[in-house]
């Protein structure tokens, strides 16, 4: 304890010394909401627009249609991971494809064997192109969509927001959730600046916006 | 053995101040045309792509208010939002650890990796674990610490030092890299060539085996919210949610500086930090976490915070803004100086305006029983042509020129007090009227660019300060009723 205390007492000291009268207040002049209504086209057209930019790819289903999505989407994987409580795991049982369920919860090992993983979403924001897991059953622990090559993210349009703020507010309902925020898949710049796509993550992002 | 030579070619002795002041250091970088191709092309780059995605929001402005205010209020409050941001983390199953300097954080952190029992460690990129040379400890320590960043990772095999925040092997081209990884990536596929791509995938499979078994991951952090004890990390790769997320234990190193007051304010540096820093509207990830998940993510979380200098910065009145820093590195891509010079002239982990106001400020360079006044790092302020173009792209608004001439005062009085042993010391007493006023060399500075204030003859090779003699290698003529920034740009193009 005795760092802290001298932390703290240098802050006090150095404070008494520079500090001219009380800070001033925070504006919050940036927009904190947007026309743009959760859900709307303009919303989803916006999402989509940022999501290839970043070069995810998206498709559009409706509850009918979904299972034909998922099977094009997964024809390939071999095998799929699926949190606990993803609510389309019946459908995927269907389908020509392994559903590895995570409870127990799967090894690093299993997981990196994996062909994909599918997740629903807490929040997407359509500005920046991203969207926002928060641990729920339905979207699992955070190594379900980092581990497996292939991530395959199944929005409902209401939940597409436009602006970050507005994701923020719905994320601040449970800040001590676990989050992941992601846009597009992981990307490195990092030699002449020169983009590739998926260093570490899925280098495989599919986004299913329903409804 | 590849032909790559370490960059720079001595090891530094303290990371924060590697010995040569910025003048003698920038004569080197200068002679290396390679290196300034690369930067000229990667600063460039950067800077077109966040003018870009900064234009495409209608509240930028109201954005950078916003950030700048939090951040004063941060300052302003920050004994109560520490002990807040502990309480918080300690409450959802973390452990909180405080650490007065480097040497202290570096035990903190060994001890936790022994504690584990583990011998080797993987690392999300962090200024703040560069700042107190933790990797080099660890080594002295028997504990294998990899880098896990792209970027970082070619900066280890190579024995470089990082030249910029954001991309710090922006120094290195592919073919140097290629050779870098072909001779020191125990596992690098035969017959690699120096496509990025190629290279990436490279790294890629070198370090999952690492990451599916890692037992510790140490990590920086991009900010903590006192209210509720969450702490964030902002990257693109991938790797900073491999380490965050798949090891057991969790060490994360944060200034004490690194704090926001609520969960709300995330949203004004989540839309900040990355459009500054790469130009993107988002980076790729971003993960958040508050304390321990059971059954989600590593179970045992430390967070360390570190002091290392920042409450002497504090003291200062106007210096003290350099802690409202986000690293995002948008003062030094468009830095005329750091684009010639490169990071590694600066001697400090922290280049670019940035560092020439943060790093004699955390060493506490020309303040009583700090440092004495002609070390190294006094040199760095004057490294600077105070055009303000930093000042413009901060997102957090930092009035960095303002601090620079403020510093300069700084050092210039403390070189009065006492006998003037060296060269520069004479040349910045011949400068002392001007800098001594601050306020109004700021005005002036600001007001008309250093061109005119600096170019009293026809030339701006006098710069005054230990500059001078970077500046005579650059001898340009100043016209007279320019700024220096028109100035500055005008030539650039000339150039190309
Ligand atoms: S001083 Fe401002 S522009 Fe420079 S790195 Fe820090 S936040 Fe970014």
């Amino acid at each position: 304890m005795e760092a802290r205390e001298a932390i703290l007492a240098r802050v006090h000291d150095a404070l008494a010394r520079s500090q001219q009268g009380p800070a001033p207040e925070v504006v919050r002049a940036y927009r904190a909401s947007s026309d743009v209504a959760p859900g709307s086209p303009e919303a989803l057209e916006l999402l989509t627009d940022r999501l290839v930019d970043y070069r995810a790819r998206v498709h559009t289903a409706d509850e009918a249609g979904l299972p034909q999505v998922l099977a094009g989407l997964l024809a390939a994987a071999g095998s799929v991971v699926v949190p606990p409580g993803l609510p389309w795991t019946g459908l995927l049982e269907s389908l020509d494809v392994e559903v590895l369920g995570d409870t127990p919860p799967l090894g690093n090992t299993e997981l990196d064997r994996a062909g994909a993983v599918v997740t629903a979403a807490r929040v997407a924001i359509a500005e920046t192109g991203t969207i926002v897991l928060d641990g729920q059953p339905d979207q699992g622990r955070r190594a379900l969509s980092l581990v497996p090559d292939h991530h395959v993210c199944v929005l409902r349009r209401d939940q597409v927001v436009a602006t970050v703020p507005e994701a923020v507010a719905v994320l601040g309902r449970h800040p001590e959730r676990p989050q992941t925020w992601i846009a597009g898949p992981s990307a490195t710049s990092d030699i002449e600046l020169v983009r590739v796509e998926g260093v570490h993550g899925p280098r495989t992002l599919d986004v299913v916006i329903l409804g | 053995m590849p032909n790559v030579r370490p960059q720079p070619a001595h090891a530094p002795a303290h990371p924060l101040r590697w010995g040569e002041p910025f003048p003698e250091a920038a004569h080197e970088t200068l002679a290396n045309g390679q290196m300034r191709r690369n930067l000229a092309h990667a600063t460039r780059t950067i800077r077109d792509k966040r003018l870009r995605v900064t234009a495409e929001l209608p509240d930028w402005e109201a954005l950078r208010d916003a950030g700048a205010a939090i951040k004063h209020q941060v300052m302003s409050e920050l004994p109560a939002l520490l002990v807040e941001l502990e309480r918080n983390v300690t409450a959802r199953g973390g452990h909180v650890h405080w650490a007065r300097d480097a040497e202290e954080a570096n035990r903190i952190v060994t001890d936790l990796v022994r504690a584990k029992g583990a011998d080797e460690v993987v690392k999300v990129k962090s200024m703040a674990t560069q700042e107190i040379g933790l990797n080099e400890h660890l080594e002295a320590e028997g504990i294998t610490a990899t880098e896990t960043d792209l970027a970082e990772l070619i900066v280890q095999l190579a024995g470089d030092m990082p030249s910029h925040v954001l991309v710090p092997a922006i120094h290195r081209n592919r073919e140097e890299i290629r050779e870098i990884f072909a001779g020191r990536m125990a596992d690098a596929p035969a017959g690699l060539t120096g496509e990025p791509r190629e290279l990436a995938m490279a790294a890629r499979a070198h370090l999952r085996a690492k990451f599916l078994t890692a037992k510790v991951a140490i990590s920086g952090a991009n900010l903590a919210v006192a209210e509720t004890g969450t702490v964030a990390v902002f990257e693109s790769e991938g790797n900073g949610r491999m380490c965050l997320t798949l090891p057991e234990t969790l060490v994360t190193v944060m200034g004490i500086e690194k704090l926001v007051p609520t969960f709300r304010d995330v949203e004004v540096f989540a839309q900040l930090l990355p459009r500054s820093s790469t130009g993107e509207r988002m980076n790729p990830y971003t993960t958040l976490w508050t304390g321990v998940t059971p059954g989600d993510g590593p179970q045992e979380f430390h967070l360390v915070l570190l002091d290392n200098g920042r409450t002497k910065a504090l003291a200062d009145e106007v210096g003290r803004q350099a802690l409202h820093c986000i690293r995002c590195s948008a003062c030094m891509n468009v830095c005329p100086v750091y684009e010639h010079t490169g990071g590694h002239a600066y001697g400090s982990v922290y280049p670019g305006p940035i560092g020439a106001i943060l790093t004699p400020q955390l060493l506490g360079t020309g303040t009583k029983g700090s440092l004495p006044h002609h070390d190294a790092t006094a040199s760095l302020p004057f490294a600077s042509s105070l055009c303000g173009a930093c000042y413009e792209a901060c997102p957090v608004k930092i009035d960095i020129p303002t601090a620079l001439v403020h510093l300069r005062g700084r050092m210039v009085e403390a070189e009065q007090r006492r006998p003037l042993p060296t060269g520069w010391a004479t040349a910045m007493r011949s400068a002392a009227a001007v800098m001594t006023s601050g306020s109004r060399f700021a005005v002036a500075a600001r007001a008309a660019g250093l061109g005119r204030v600096a170019a009293r003859g026809e030339r701006i090779g006098r710069l005054p300060g230990p500059l001078a003699g970077w500046t005579s290698v650059r001898d340009v003529p100043a016209p007279p009723r320019q700024s220096f920034r028109q100035w500055w740009s005008q030539h650039e193009s000339e150039e190309r």
